[in-house]
């Protein structure tokens, strides 16, 4: 463990996002590209999904508005943001995109609503604790190599 | 050579960084998602490579046409909101020849398919990882190794066939691979090797090998004129090439047609235009028969099958039921009824490698019921379409079968079922042959007709290898079950004509070695015709299927049957005991001749010359006159009989293990199909399989072996060895 407390606390943050499930492999993917060219790559990818997947999360909370619900669109959609959620390694989202892709596969309007209030909590929950994160990180300084989840 | 152009324009990456590669590898990413965009290009950048980003196909592909060698291997999403991916790689197939790797979040298996199907040469779900990511320039290596060996071979061949081929299956290769042209023309290659060429050598024409710069002009050519009204010559005086001739357009044209086609979501319906050269439509030809054959037969492997297939069920149909208007459908019953590995992906590749024989006959023991030949005409159209798509197995004699069924069969079924009818007796170990039997037989004037199978065979064969396998697997199944399926395959009911499966072995052996060359199926091809009158197009060489179905539907069918029945069959059977089932077997045996004929190398414009001419192939029919008229529906049976000897023929040619001897004939029982239902089964053991099955009612006669009746028969009567092949009920 880093002796820095801030690194310190940088890495029991990771950790807990791995162990509470926030997160997946696919993040660490994303922490190995960094480098010294790209030293804060992990934020802008983040940054990038959290503003790309905001116009999907408002076409998809449009389209459960209209009734009846065109659940071709809406998988369409949720598809997409699967896509992205996965590139990031938001590991709930994820599991919450499929679920609505469940839902509509199988016209439930109301599993859809449910699943989709769901899925803006966790990924407003990630948002909140990555932003933290990225925060700590820079006050940290430049990170050494992340250590791999467990 | 322009493919050696482009494949050394390939090698360029790497020659300029010989001892880096695969770094430098030149990599271009489409993605409509930012963020996977983003992270494609670190990864890619991570492992070396030169990587271009761009986040519209459109603007994708027009970067890949400005610049023409700029890249190594693109990598494309699947779900794109201005084009599909699929288009996207078919694209590029067909104007690049670059390896795609196709990417998405949905992993399930259709979607896979698809990406096989289309010509992706791999498919990545996302999230991808750089792992993924770290060997993709295997791609690269593998197209440009088989795109070198596609030229050496063409190069090498010495024998204008062998170009021929080539050339075909570049002309082929377009709608069956999508983008995989040399790989198709690699795969026709090693199938053509083997065929003879005699009969095709007056038709030969000089190969044309469609490099990516021409086909970019050809493109540009018929853009300019409008797709519409794009016209072969049209686009060869825009192009103005040298050398370049109307027919090398037309059929380019038609593959292009049908490659555009499936880019809009796969029309079912190919037009019936059946193989006119003149007409150079193999899109119009994709009667939904049609459309499967020449996919297959583009894909290059199952229009044999799929055809022949279709063909059986129309025939089993014709027999039964005077609408067969569904040769789709039927071919549904065929294929699934016969055997779901044949469905597509397998069968076709399955087929396509054994034989092109085979294929024809699987295609068609399915349709055994009137019904079914409905269904399965369907199916078989389906898995013809299927196949195009994306057989690219290289079941190319499965192809050349089906396609000459097709061919044949839109032309002059007469002539070509009888050389079916002949061949399947000898299915059993025909090595290839079951058309080449039916030569013998046809005797008459078939050898004329024969020669035109051969070219359509072999025409066929480039392009939809797959589709033939299909069909064959198909056939082969019910032929394996002929004591399973007696009144499945084929709806004859009671064929009483139709010798058993004659025993393969012997007969196919003399007939194989006789029609070696000979296009022997072509009597199917004149089922095909006579049966499908309205859908001459799906008899292109590519339509194999379509063939099938059409003559399944037809009421005509029986009118075709007849013809080819009569020369193959009718010798034996009595015209009473034909039935209408047993018209099917004819068609089935038509398609197994074409698809025996694919082995040879053929001239696909010959091809399609002889199926302009396959109506006339009287020979055939001259001798089966009096048995045919005699009883439609008994020549249907006796057909059949000789399809699945045709099959076993084939089979044998092919050297597909299950056909090999497996036809005994046990009278007519079709139960004792010696063909064994094997996926792999030539298109022409397929037919005889079929037949088999369909004349569960027509045999009853034992005439012994097949072979042994097949000869004696053929020193009879013309007419009657084909008769030899037992439909076992």
């Amino acid at each position: 463990m880093d002796r820095n407390p801030l690194r310190r606390q940088l890495q029991i943050m990771r950790k807990s996002f791995f162990d509470q499930g926030y997160l997946d492999e696919q993040f660490v993917q994303l922490e190995e590209l960094q480098d010294e060219a790209n030293p804060n790559f992990v934020e802008e990818v983040v940054t990038l999904y959290y503003r790309d997947s905001a116009r999907l999360i408002l076409s998809i909370e449009q389209a459960l508005e209209r009734k009846p619900f065109d659940f071709n669109k809406l998988d369409a959609h949720m598809h997409q943001f699967k896509g992205s959620s996965s590139s990031i390694g938001a590991k709930k989202v994820k599991a919450e995109s499929t679920q609505f892709r469940e839902y509509c596969k199988s016209r439930n309007r109301e599993g859809c609503t449910r699943c989709f209030q769901q899925l803006k909590k966790e990924y407003a929950t990630l948002r909140k604790k990555l932003e933290a994160y990225f925060q700590l990180a820079r006050q940290a300084g430049p990170m050494e190599t992340a250590c791999r989840p467990k | 050579m322009a493919t050696a152009t482009s494949s050394s324009a390939a090698w360029k990456a790497v020659d300029s960084v010989p001892d880096q590669f695969p770094a430098g590898l030149r990599v271009l990413v489409v993605d409509d998602d930012p963020t996977c965009l983003i992270i494609l290009e670190k990864m890619l950048r991570n492992c070396s490579y030169e990587v271009t980003k761009c986040n519209r196909a459109e603007t994708a592909l027009s970067i890949l046409r400005e610049n023409k060698n700029g890249f190594d291997i693109v990598i494309s999403d699947v779900h794109m909101p201005d084009m599909d991916g699929f288009k996207l790689l078919e694209h590029i197939g067909l104007e690049m020849d670059l390896p795609v790797i196709m990417m998405s979040a949905d992993d399930g298996k259709h979607v896979v398919m698809k990406g096989v199907i289309h010509g992706a040469c791999d498919y990545l779900i996302k999230p991808v990882r750089i792992e993924a990511l770290k060997n993709i320039w295997q791609h690269v290596i593998r197209k440009r190794k088989n795109g070198s060996k596609d030229l050496e071979q063409s190069g090498s061949v010495e024998e204008g066939d062998q170009q021929q081929k080539q050339s075909e299956e570049a002309d082929y290769s377009s709608s069956a691979n999508e983008g995989n042209w040399k790989s198709s023309k690699r795969r026709k290659d090693d199938e053509d090797e083997t065929e003879d060429r005699d009969d095709t050598s007056t038709l030969k024409k000089p190969r044309v090998v469609w490099s990516i710069e021409l086909h970019q002009q050809f493109v540009a050519a018929v853009n300019q004129l409008g797709i519409d009204k794009a016209v072969p010559k049209k686009i060869l005086e825009l192009m103005n090439v040298p050398g370049l001739t109307r027919e090398n357009v037309a059929s380019h044209l038609q593959k292009y047609r049908l490659y555009l086609r499936r880019l809009s979501g796969v029309s079912p319906h190919l037009n019936n235009s059946f193989m006119n050269p003149q007409e150079e439509t193999f899109g119009p030809l994709s009667s939904v028969n049609g459309l499967g054959l020449q996919a297959l037969a583009a894909g290059g492997q199952l229009p044999a099958q799929c055809l022949a297939t279709l063909q059986a069920a129309a025939l089993g149909h014709s027999t039964a039921k005077s609408s067969i208007p569904l040769p789709l459908v039927d071919q549904r019953n065929i294929f699934s009824f016969e055997n779901p590995k044949l469905r597509f992906g397998e069968g076709q590749q399955q087929l396509m490698n054994n034989n092109k024989h085979i294929n024809l006959l699987h295609a068609i023991p399915t349709t055994m019921e009137p019904k079914q030949l409905t269904t399965s005409t369907s199916i078989g159209n389906i898995n013809m379409q299927v196949a195009s798509h994306g057989v690219k197995s290289g079941q190319n004699n499965s192809e050349l079968i089906n396609m000459q069924v097709a061919s044949h069969g839109v032309q002059s079924s007469q002539s070509n079922s009888a050389l079916m009818q002949m061949g399947q007796p000898q299915f059993a170990h025909a090595p290839r042959l079951p058309l080449s039997v039916g030569q013998p037989i046809i005797s008459n004037g078939i050898a004329s007709n024969v020669s035109t199978q051969n070219g359509i065979r072999a025409n066929i064969r480039a392009p939809g290898n797959n589709p033939v396998s299909q069909t064959s697997s198909m056939l082969n199944y019910p032929m394996n079950h002929a004591s399973e399926l007696p009144g499945n395959c084929f709806p004859l009911g009671s064929t009483p004509g139709m010798s058993g499966r004659t025993s393969k072995g012997t007969f196919q052996e003399d007939f194989n070695s006789e029609y070696r060359g000979s296009v022997g199926f072509m009597p199917s091809y004149d089922i095909f015709d006579d049966l499908n009158q309205h859908k001459p197009q799906n008899w292109e060489l590519q339509n194999v299927g379509v063939a099938f179905d059409d003559t399944r539907h037809s009421n005509s069918l029986q009118g075709n049957l007849d013809l080819s029945q009569s020369v193959l069959v009718q010798q034996g059977f009595t015209s009473g005991q034909m039935n209408r089932q047993n018209r099917s077997g004819i068609v089935v045996s038509k398609a197994m001749f074409s698809a025996g004929d694919s082995t040879e190398p053929g001239n696909p414009l010959n091809v399609n010359q002889h199926l302009n001419s396959l109506p006339i192939d009287n020979t055939i029919r001259v001798k089966t006159e009096s048995v045919a008229d005699v009883n439609p529906d008994n020549l249907f049976i006796d057909h059949f009989g000789q399809a699945d000897l045709m099959s076993a023929l084939l089979k044998q040619q092919q050297g597909i293990a299950p056909a090999e001897n497996e036809f005994d004939y046990d009278g007519y029982s079709l139960d004792d199909i010696p063909v064994k239902t094997t996926t792999h089964h030539s298109p022409v053991l397929v037919m005889i399989i079929a037949f088999y099955n369909v004349h569960n009612l027509l045999c009853n006669q034992s005439l012994g072996p097949l072979s042994s009746c097949f000869f004696k028969k053929l020193d009879m009567t013309s007419f009657k060895i084909i008769i030899c092949c037992r439909f076992s009920t």
